[in-house]
């Protein structure tokens, strides 16, 4: 984590305050290209609609914790800055929980147990460190929205993907009316790691052909 | 031993100063979180209420106003309006007429992943299951959950056979049996990939009939609304 967030920082520290939103979304996307957060990416991504409601829930808790850390950052001393943001995160998170209950409770049904698993999301840990903790609050908040679009966009791409092979539906719509051999496997945990990995290759495989 | 010392010399804050950050961070943090609890409290109570009665209306087909029914220590049913939280409670369901159209139960036990709760609806004159609903479960997505969605495996609960024997009791258990061979009415067709969570379904509505079904068989006509009209068309005793 310590690597990937000191390059995270040193691009993001000269730029201008529209690239902080920028980088996120696809440079330093969490997901592709820093690989953070996995076992929510992996677990939630079965259907689309999930993958949608655990990046905007993921995004919420991001942008809120990032705001107060960045708000608190000359108040917490450094012994207790890794428990200090803990506390913080985890506060989020159960107040995203009844706010979850609140709007809806099939939405809260659906996402069972994967919503106070938004805690231990490592991508949320290291915005503040590597980020909020060294940045104003605008700052940050435009990191966070940067980080938290990359997230959902990337949920997104993984969720669709494995709805429509291994489910063939999207949004819960069939788009096979025809007739669909499931591919049962992708919306197991292996196909997440599937397709991860063919995300993973499509991104770099881009990367390479833009450097030379 | 060394590093210890290296430790708490290098540190430049004091620990009343950490002390502070944390107790001030944990006050805001719980204040919030209060704050929130405080303000969707009731949204979430009639959200989930809400919930509850078009889970009763879903199980029990062509209901469309509810009562709640209390068990008293006489083994009788009485209407509780407002039930304390430690008494077992049942929810009758009446149609347009206010005739008794059935009973919703809510079951729990043990699924794949932890517990499953569910609401089912059993129609003492057909002495059948007529419907099943899912209200809480942490099952697999994409696989244990499709206990919640598989129109084939929810087709099992419109007619599922409870019926009693002459001493009271269930006549048949209720069976999990392999996707495609049930049988018979007492049987349900388990979900392909999803066997274990099937048979917890199964389990839980076998071990809540049980105890439910004849219980409420018994004290049928304590249901109906308009007991003595309706007395008159069933003329029978139990």
């Amino acid at each position: 984590m310590d690597d990937k967030s000191m390059i995270t920082h040193s691009s993001g520290a000269n730029t201008q305050s529209t690239n902080e939103f920028i980088k996120g979304l696809w440079k330093d996307n969490p997901v592709f290209v820093q690989v953070l957060g996995m076992c929510p990416v992996l677990a939630v991504s079965n259907t689309a609609e999930n993958a949608l409601a655990m990046g905007l829930a993921t995004t919420f808790v991001l942008v809120m914790s990032n705001l107060l850390v960045a708000s608190l950052r000359n108040f917490i001393p450094k012994e207790v800055r890794i428990a200090s943001y803990i506390l913080i995160i985890a506060s989020f998170v159960t107040i995203t929980d009844y706010g979850i209950q609140a709007i809806s409770v099939e939405l809260h049904k659906s996402l069972g147990a994967f919503i106070s698993l938004i805690v231990v999301n490592c991508l949320i840990l290291s915005r503040a460190e590597a980020f909020a903790s060294k940045n104003t609050p605008y700052k940050s908040l435009l990191d966070a929205l940067g980080m938290g679009a990359g997230f959902v966009f990337a949920l997104f791409c993984l969720g669709a993907v494995r709805e429509i092979v291994g489910n063939g539906t999207l949004f819960e719509i069939s788009l096979f009316p025809g007739g669909f051999q499931k591919w049962i496997v992708m919306i197991l945990p292996a196909g997440g790691f599937f397709t991860l990995a063919l995300w993973l290759l499509l991104f770099n495989v881009a990367k390479e052909r833009k450097r030379s | 031993m060394s590093q210890a010392e290296n430790i708490s010399v290098n540190s430049s804050t004091s620990s009343s100063k950490m002390l502070l950050a944390m107790v001030s961070i944990g006050t805001v943090c719980a204040l919030l979180i209060a704050m929130t609890y405080e303000g969707t409290f009731d949204r979430i109570a009639y959200l989930q209420d809400e919930a509850l009665k078009s889970a009763i209306f879903k199980v029990l087909p062509g209901s469309s106003t509810m009562e709640t029914f209390a068990l008293t220590e006489e083994s009788r049913f009485e209407i509780a309006a407002d039930p304390d939280k430690t008494a077992s409670v049942v929810y009758a369901g009446y149609d347009e007429q206010g005739s008794f159209k059935g009973v919703a139960i809510e079951a729990s036990g043990q699924g794949y992943a932890g517990e499953i709760r569910i609401l089912y609806g059993y129609d003492p004159h057909a002495q059948k299951v007529v419907g099943f609903y899912v209200l809480q479960s942490n099952e697999t997505p994409g696989l244990g959950d499709r206990i919640e969605k598989d129109s084939n495996f929810l087709a099992n609960f419109n007619a599922l056979d409870v019926s009693l024997s002459e001493e009271g009791a269930l006549s048949n258990n209720i069976l999990s049996v392999k996707n495609g061979t049930k049988l018979n009415p007492w049987e349900v067709d388990a979900i392909t990939g999803a066997t274990i969570s099937s048979r917890a379904i199964t389990d839980i509505i076998d071990f809540s009939t049980k105890e439910w079904v004849p219980l409420i068989y018994r004290a049928r006509d304590s249901f109906d609304k308009k007991s003595s009209s309706v007395n008159d068309n069933i003329g029978t005793d139990g």
